[in-house]
């Protein structure tokens, strides 16, 4: 039972790691312009959280596949396969979560007072001190809140994860497969404690995020203690 | 010397302005949405005119001839903003230390600066106010704040837009004595914006009044009793 637990989280873990710097970065690009056909990236880097993960999972096996061009080019210079091993596994959950990644964070840095990053400017601060002083201090809760919304969205990643990264007990079986098959085998049991410990990490990200974010935002009303 | 000349674009109208303060106080005067406020953006190098250049003494800050456009991180203006802009998540003395030219802070004298963080702190009277975070200040206080701020880094011009209108009127005379010590200490050209005609007699050594986009009248500010009792005083 503890593999898929600890195969669970670790594959949570990298996949928001990439995507909270991937999310980031392509957020903070995207909040403060426009452009044409922005729209249009916008539409795609949402995909992943109204299609089925089926259909994520099938274009990524197309994508990363022996025979798809990514896969192709992974084997022949690094000779890496991605599919069916746990980094497939890895690549499914971020895939699937990088929409509330990036969600949250775009919503951050809106948020941000524009005329506090035009003070910075005049005070002498070149785009990187304006960022890592004033954009990314102020946009922090908002991007915490898209870490621990996808964390919990790649802990439950089941259609694309099965679909590119198999059923692989100890390699990819992560704790939705696991229950998945142990009901299919009738093992109720196993089932049974794989629910409730999914339920509970998740249920736990979700208590602890809107806790925070009411204290948050009780703080900040209150007049700036919060920063205090 | 601030020499400016530009003209600036916007969707629904242009704004032209020509006009130079060497010393003292120069007030823009105009109604709102008349372009003042975008006017100081392009002193500041926050917004891009559309033609035109901009001198402050021998430094050329922007030229649609000759292509220039120095970014505002490197002009030494300072710019105190109409809602304040203090940094919500720092303290009144980070807030007031973030612009410093030496990251030591110690030092700044030696440095051949003009006033050290205390001093500038203690001449606006906000030391007692210096491990506060902005949300727990008055108007009037934030407005101190942000002038030590713009001060700190030792600008040589600096721009103040419409900087007393979210404090009371008692407050505001105050500050309006405080600008005009400020300035006399600092000896730097103020360039301020305002909608007001008190305050345009308070503080005024110069003027240029905007309408439609346009600098109408550039001129010595004479008129004001209060403006020459100041001048004797």
């Amino acid at each position: 039972m503890l593999t898929p637990i600890a195969l669970s989280i670790k594959v949570a873990l990298i996949a928001v790691g990439i995507d909270a710097m991937l999310g980031t970065l392509l957020a903070r690009v995207l909040a403060r312009r426009d452009f044409p056909g922005k729209d249009l990236i916008e539409s795609c880097i949402m995909l992943p959280m109204v299609l089925p993960p089926t259909v994520l999972g099938y274009g990524l096996l197309m994508l990363l596949g022996k025979r798809g061009p990514l896969g192709r080019l992974l084997q022949e210079t690094l000779d890496l396969q991605i599919v069916f091993t746990w980094w497939a596994a890895i690549v499914a959950a971020a895939v699937v979560s990088f929409p509330l990644m990036y969600q949250s964070a775009k919503a951050a840095f809106c948020s941000v007072d524009t005329s506090l990053e035009q003070a910075a400017r005049t005070l002498g601060s070149g785009e990187g001190r304006v960022f890592m002083r004033v954009t990314l201090p102020l946009a922090y809760p908002g991007l915490l809140a898209g870490v621990v919304l996808a964390f919990a969205r790649a802990l439950g990643e089941f259609g694309a994860t099965l679909m590119i990264a198999g059923n692989i007990p100890g390699k990819t079986q992560t704790i939705p497969l696991a229950i998945f098959f142990a009901v299919e085998t009738g093992d109720n049991q196993l089932a049974r404690n794989l629910v409730l410990v999914i339920t509970l990490l998740a249920f736990a990200a979700m208590f602890w995020l809107n806790n925070w974010s009411k204290k948050k935002l009780q703080t900040m009303q209150k007049g700036g203690d919060g920063y205090a | 010397m601030l020499k400016a000349s530009i003209v600036k674009r916007l969707p629904n109208f242009a704004i032209q302005a020509e006009f130079k303060v060497a010393q003292g106080i120069l007030v823009l005067f105009g109604p709102s949405g008349s372009g003042k406020t975008t006017l100081l953006n392009c002193l500041a190098g926050l917004q891009k005119p559309t033609s035109g250049q901009i001198w402050l003494g021998d430094k050329l800050f922007y030229s649609s001839a000759k292509n220039i456009n120095i970014p505002a991180r490197c002009r030494r203006i300072g710019y105190v903003f109409q809602d304040y802009a203090l940094f919500p998540h720092m303290t009144v003395k980070d807030n007031a230390l973030y612009g410093m030219p030496s990251r030591t802070g110690r030092c700044r004298k030696k440095l051949g600066c003009r006033m050290s963080v205390k001093e500038v702190l203690d001449m606006l009277r906000i030391t007692h106010l210096q491990d506060r975070y902005p949300a727990q200040l008055s108007g009037g206080e934030k407005q101190r704040v942000a002038l030590a701020r713009a001060l700190m880094t030792e600008p040589d011009l600096l721009l103040l837009d419409e900087p007393l209108s979210a404090v009371d009127s008692g407050t505001r005379q105050a500050l309006q004595q405080e600008l005009i010590r400020i300035q006399h200490t600092w000896s730097i050209p103020f360039v301020l914006v305002t909608h007001s005609h008190k305050e345009m007699d308070a503080l005024a050594d110069e003027v240029a009044f905007i309408k439609n986009g346009k600098v109408a009248a550039s001129s010595p500010w004479m008129l004001s009793a209060e403006h020459t009792t100041r001048q004797r005083a």
